[in-house]
């Protein structure tokens, strides 16, 4: 089942939440909708499903047009971000909500029904919570639940609306590998909305960057980290470092005739050296050193240069070159994208 | 967090030294007892005081039953109708947006802040002889004002908000993901409503239906305008025991008192039972 979205248009009032989005969703990938809060992401999301609709603009399942069908005849699982199981029904009368609402025609019987909802409550296992309530789930668990009662009613379409957002590291890290082993078993055409880009860059066969109401980048993860399409794409795909500067006369043959551009280089695409590389190494001073777990970031001030530069090295690296606060270093960016200034966010 | 303030209020070093709270509790518990208990008491007392005989007999009076009876029968008509209006106007103004809701919202408050006398004069002024419809229903032969009919209307008037009121916030508060999970999973819009909102709030139901017939069943400003005051015939409980007292029969008035003062406190039982199940309603968002 594919989606194409076309030409979506969104206004809540004064306010743009969508403008003029297209792009395709093939069948069976996991999509991964990336932006900031208030891009836009999960109005896309919900348009999509049903539960809201677009000013203009068109969303074709399989090549079929679905702008005028109604929520529940889309067929779509949504899973809410937080959850929204019906408090007051057991963990099995969640799951087989779906399948109890049928018209009597379609209804599986109840033995049928029975034997469904132990199949999927064991595919999240979390079979022995079959007559618990909501409230007595943990987090990790209600989300599982949510996605069962998704899957229930075998939709052609799994939209997830931040499904790990309420969850502690652990869990979430936990929860994101199965969601992946999940969708490799299934092969559901599915859609997740993420502000975390290490989130969608692990779990997704694709990546969807949003902003402001538009889409900036469509790829696999690895196009999309390797390629940035734009300033905004690289600086939402990890840490980076902005270098103002002119382009070289090299450069500028490519670029056209462009003064000023702005480089980004990735927190760790900055080596540190003592000695000085090539002519790109440039004379720095430590001014700081943070120990996060496996990494070490390292801040330097550049000589010459108001600005500080962060680096991100490995723990390894870090003990090997033995660097203390204060000390004079070179840096070398390893890998530099320059993008000329006018389109610099 | 709930266990962070528990911890907080036992907390020697946030509260008042003790004789300060003693006092404070100590002049609350006096001002009910002044104002809310004696006089229940007092209630109690007048009618039993003959015994329990008069007292019996006073409320076996053909007058006094028919009175029941009525207060019944406006009681049985009028709750039932604001369930459903209370039900549906809290359902489109708290899971739907639609132009006129806040218009909607002022109107369910218009009759907590009308005085009964004047929502009782309205019905007079509309369905009165001297009204804009009263030849016309003299003509027909239709009796309103001063018949049982416009003691219903004068009750549903005043009692409107009562259910609505109560869910409106409840049901905010519970907000709309679990009405759409029901759609996307493909429930009716009745499904929806009867599968999932009303098992939510069903307490909140409850107390509203409560408080809505504590007020059917003794209302007495807009009822006292539109019966006419017919012994047996247009007289509901409250205004039957003012007749009683007007006349200075006072045992049998404070007989028949005592049968809303019993509707009072069985009231008050049902209304805090509800009130602790809504709270847990509340929490569990």
């Amino acid at each position: 089942m594919s989606i194409e979205i076309q030409h979506i248009n969104k206004q809540f009032g004064d306010f743009t939440a969508l403008s003029d989005v297209s792009v395709t969703i093939p069948s069976g990938e996991l999509v991964a909708l990336l932006g900031p809060s208030g891009c836009g992401k999960t109005t896309l999301l919900r348009i999509i499903a049903g539960l809201e609709t677009a000013d203009n603009g068109r969303i074709l399942f399989n090549g079929e047009d679905t702008t005028a069908s109604h929520v529940r005849e889309r067929r779509v699982g949504f899973v809410f971000q937080h959850y929204a199981l019906f408090r007051h029904m057991t963990v099995f009368d969640n799951v087989a909500f779906g399948l109890n609402v049928r018209p009597k025609s379609t209804r599986p019987s109840k033995g049928e029904i029975r034997e469904k909802v132990m199949k999927l409550l064991s595919l999240v296992q979390l079979d022995a919570m079959a007559g618990r309530y909501p409230s007595q789930l943990s987090g990790g668990q209600r989300q599982r639940i949510a996605l069962a009662r998704a899957l229930a009613v075998e939709p052609q379409v799994l939209l997830l609306d931040e499904p790990f957002g309420a969850l502690d590291a652990q869990v979430r890290a936990e929860l994101r590998r199965w969601l992946r082993r999940l969708h490799d078993e299934i092969h559901v055409t599915s859609v997740f909305v993420t502000h975390d880009q290490e989130e969608a860059l692990e779990v997704s066969d694709r990546i969807v960057v949003m902003n402001k109401g538009r889409i900036e980048q469509a790829g696999t993860p690895d196009q999309v980290y390797e390629h940035p399409a734009n300033p905004f794409v690289i600086n939402f795909l990890g840490n980076v470092n902005l270098f103002h500067g002119r382009l070289s006369q090299q450069d500028a043959e490519q670029h056209g005739p462009v003064e000023d551009a702005v480089s980004y280089v990735r927190s760790h695409d900055i080596e540190i050296d003592r000695k000085q590389q090539d002519s790109t190494s440039l004379r720095a001073e430590i001014t700081n050193i943070q120990k996060l777990g496996p990494t070490v970031r390292v801040t330097l001030a550049i000589a010459g240069n108001s600005k500080c530069v962060e680096a991100e090295l490995t723990r390894d690296l870090f003990q090997n070159l033995g660097l203390q606060s204060g000390e004079a270093v070179f840096v070398r960016p390893r890998q530099v994208r320059v993008f000329v200034e006018d389109y610099q966010i | 967090m709930s266990a962070l303030n528990k911890k907080n209020s036992s907390n020697r070093s946030q509260t008042e030294p003790a004789f300060v709270r003693w006092l404070l509790i100590a002049i609350a518990m006096s001002f009910l007892t002044l104002f809310l208990a004696l006089p229940l008491a007092a209630v109690f007392g007048q009618a039993f005081e003959k015994g329990l005989t008069v007292y019996l007999d006073a409320i076996r009076e053909p007058d006094t039953l028919s009175s029941i009876k009525l207060t019944l029968i406006t009681a049985a008509v009028t709750v039932p109708l604001n369930l459903f209006f209370g039900v549906t106007a809290a359902w489109a103004i708290a899971k739907f947006s639609f132009p006129g809701k806040n218009l909607l919202i002022t109107l369910i408050d218009l009759p907590f802040s009308v005085s009964p006398v004047i929502s009782g004069f309205i019905y007079v002024l509309i369905f009165g002889l001297q009204g804009w419809l009263g030849p016309w229903l003299q003509e027909h032969d239709i009796k309103i004002v001063f018949a049982v009919p416009g003691i219903i209307l004068a009750t549903l008037f005043v009692t409107f908000p009562f259910v609505a009121r109560e869910l409106i916030p409840l049901m905010e508060a519970q907000g709309k993901e679990e009405e759409e999970a029901a759609l996307v999973l493909g429930a009716t819009g009745l499904q929806t409503f009867f599968l999932v909102t009303l098992p939510n709030v069903k307490w909140g139901i409850i107390y509203g239906v409560i408080l809505c017939n504590a007020r059917a069943m003794g209302e007495f400003g807009a009822v006292s305008v539109v019966s006419g005051h017919i012994r047996g015939m247009t007289n509901t409980v409250p205004l039957h025991v003012e007749i009683l007292y007007n006349e200075y029969n006072y045992s049998a008035a404070f007989a028949v008192a005592s049968l809303l003062a019993f509707l009072a406190l069985i009231t008050l039982a049902v209304k805090s039972v509800a009130e602790w199940k809504v709270r847990q309603q509340f929490e569990n968002n």
